[in-house]
């Protein structure tokens, strides 16, 4: 119990340090634009092919379960828009990019922990935080939202296709379905979550990089680590930010 | 000159360092001689920022870097040029990169940057290498390379940590004359970590023997090998027995 309070305030304070980082010049916007083109460009493939995969799933069992319980397929760009753009478009797009880049991350930069070359930088009179971490972090936070959107769009498109291949709807009804009862705030309601969902997952993968001990087995160890607890604090922490969300009137 | 007060550091309960007093003054070379875990890595990883310590002062030029806020100590760390003993080179950057790096900070035009690489470059004898990554070099390149990088940018303080391990006696031979060339050139000072004895004697003003977590014993060359402390005796004679 010790250890996990002191691992989260050793988190909490790495955090902190990020933060201070941040405003102080220089700004290493050649890093930022590498990591931007990394963690953005890299992973779109991936992102729009779930996001397409999960709409034409979300569009075929809504069509079906209406068909059971109304006897026509109804309101499909409906559920399809809804669940993507609240809660599947932000969850898909974070869990792809743990896999895909927030490992990658930890691994980095826990290998430059235990190679010696985070403390090498130190005695070359530049600050690790400055270099390595405030430029991934603030690529990675304003990726997210980006690839969010898109994979929103795909996966709305997905649905569609399968709605019209499947039940018949015309693309029209479907496109009214999707924006009829589709507000501002439902979309800002994804986005938040895909920002907050942005800092969560890089600030654990660069904190679990960055103390990385005891050689190749402890970057492997803090790889695995990294994946776990990004996902489970993803879920769990989904839940209550959705519930923060909708009391304070966000969608 | 760097004043080293009442050092005290442990890791999980055990001890490493419990009383460490050294004084190291401006442009001599001092090696600290200890057996494997004995803390000469922790104490130069503590001289240098690297780790704080449990209890005690480290002064380098009348600042105290162990209170010393970040960016402070960011500052002191400047002066000091640190080969590590892995060589600690970024393996995602090339030969030029890497010691270009040290050199960012001080605002040098491209072509200032380039000169002082292929200056240092040739002064530890590797011409040619520039676009080379890490992985393409052999051990003793690394251990140049990266002591061209410690150099770079002129640091006031360099700190070896083992400089010779690992390396054969020819590349040993080499790294110890670009030691004290360094100081005679430069007149930098310089702090050598090692278990080689050879090497201290060849290179060192002054040797510090630390044991147990405290220096013993501080000698000169010439003394070192007429020593009766017994930890230095003992040291003398097994290295002799090595040579």
């Amino acid at each position: 119990m010790k250890k996990i309070f002191i691992g989260l305030g050793e988190y909490f304070l790495f955090i902190y340090e990020i933060i201070v980082s941040s405003f102080l010049p220089p700004f290493e916007k050649q890093i930022f634009i590498y990591e931007i083109y990394k963690i953005g460009v890299k992973s779109l493939p991936v992102c729009l092919m779930t996001s397409f995969a999960v709409g034409m799933v979300l569009g075929l069992q809504t069509g079906m379960s209406s068909i059971s319980v109304l006897n026509e397929p109804a309101y499909i760009g409906t559920v399809v828009t809804f669940s993507l753009v609240k809660e599947l478009g932000p969850i898909l797009t974070a869990v792809v990019l743990v896999g895909r880049v927030a490992a990658a991350i930890t691994a980095e930069i826990g290998s430059m922990r235990v190679t010696e070359q985070i403390d090498a930088m130190y005695t070359l009179g530049t600050d690790p935080i400055k270099y390595l971490i405030v430029p991934r972090v603030l690529a990675f936070t304003i990726v997210i939202p980006i690839l969010t959107i898109i994979s929103n769009i795909i996966g709305i498109t997905g649905g569609g296709i399968i709605s019209y291949l499947r039940f018949d709807i015309p693309s029209t009804i479907y496109i009214r379905d999707c924006l009829d009862y589709l507000y501002l705030n439902d979309f800002f309601h994804g986005l938040i979550k895909s920002v907050i969902f942005g800092i969560m997952i890089s600030t654990i993968a660069c904190y679990k990089g960055f103390y990385t001990e005891g050689g190749a087995e402890g970057v492997g160890r803090a790889t695995t680590s990294c994946v776990v607890m990004s996902i489970v604090c993803l879920l769990i922490g989904d839940y209550f930010l959705s519930s923060l969300l909708i009391a304070l009137g966000i969608g | 000159m760097i004043k080293i007060i009442n050092l005290y550091k442990s890791f999980n309960n055990f001890v490493v360092l419990q009383g460490v007093d050294l004084e190291i003054y401006d442009g001599e070379t001092i090696t600290i001689m200890g057996g494997s875990g004995q803390g000469k890595t922790v104490l130069l990883k503590n001289i240098v920022g690297l780790l704080k310590p449990d209890k005690g002062k480290i002064i380098v030029d009348g600042i105290d870097i162990t209170t010393a806020e970040r960016k402070v100590l960011l500052e002191v760390q400047k002066k000091f040029g640190y080969l590590f003993q892995s060589s600690a080179l970024f393996d995602s950057m090339t030969v030029f990169e890497n010691i270009a790096f040290g050199l960012r900070n001080y605002n040098l035009s491209k072509e200032e940057i380039e000169f002082r690489v292929k200056l240092y470059l040739s002064y530890v004898g590797l011409q040619g290498i520039e676009n080379k990554y890490p992985a393409e070099l052999s051990g003793g390149m690394k251990k140049r390379v990266a002591l061209a990088r410690a150099i770079a940018y002129n640091p006031r303080y360099v700190l070896y940590d083992e400089p010779t391990t690992g390396l054969d006696p020819q590349t040993t031979e080499v790294i110890s004359d670009l030691i004290i060339n360094l100081q005679k050139k430069l007149n930098v000072t310089s702090i050598v970590v090692t278990h080689d004895l050879k090497t201290a004697l060849k290179v060192s003003q002054r040797i510090a023997f630390l044991s147990e977590g405290k220096i013993v014993s501080i000698l000169t060359p010439q003394e070192v090998l007429k020593s009766e402390h017994p930890l230095v005796k003992e040291f003398v004679s097994s290295s002799m027995i090595n040579i």
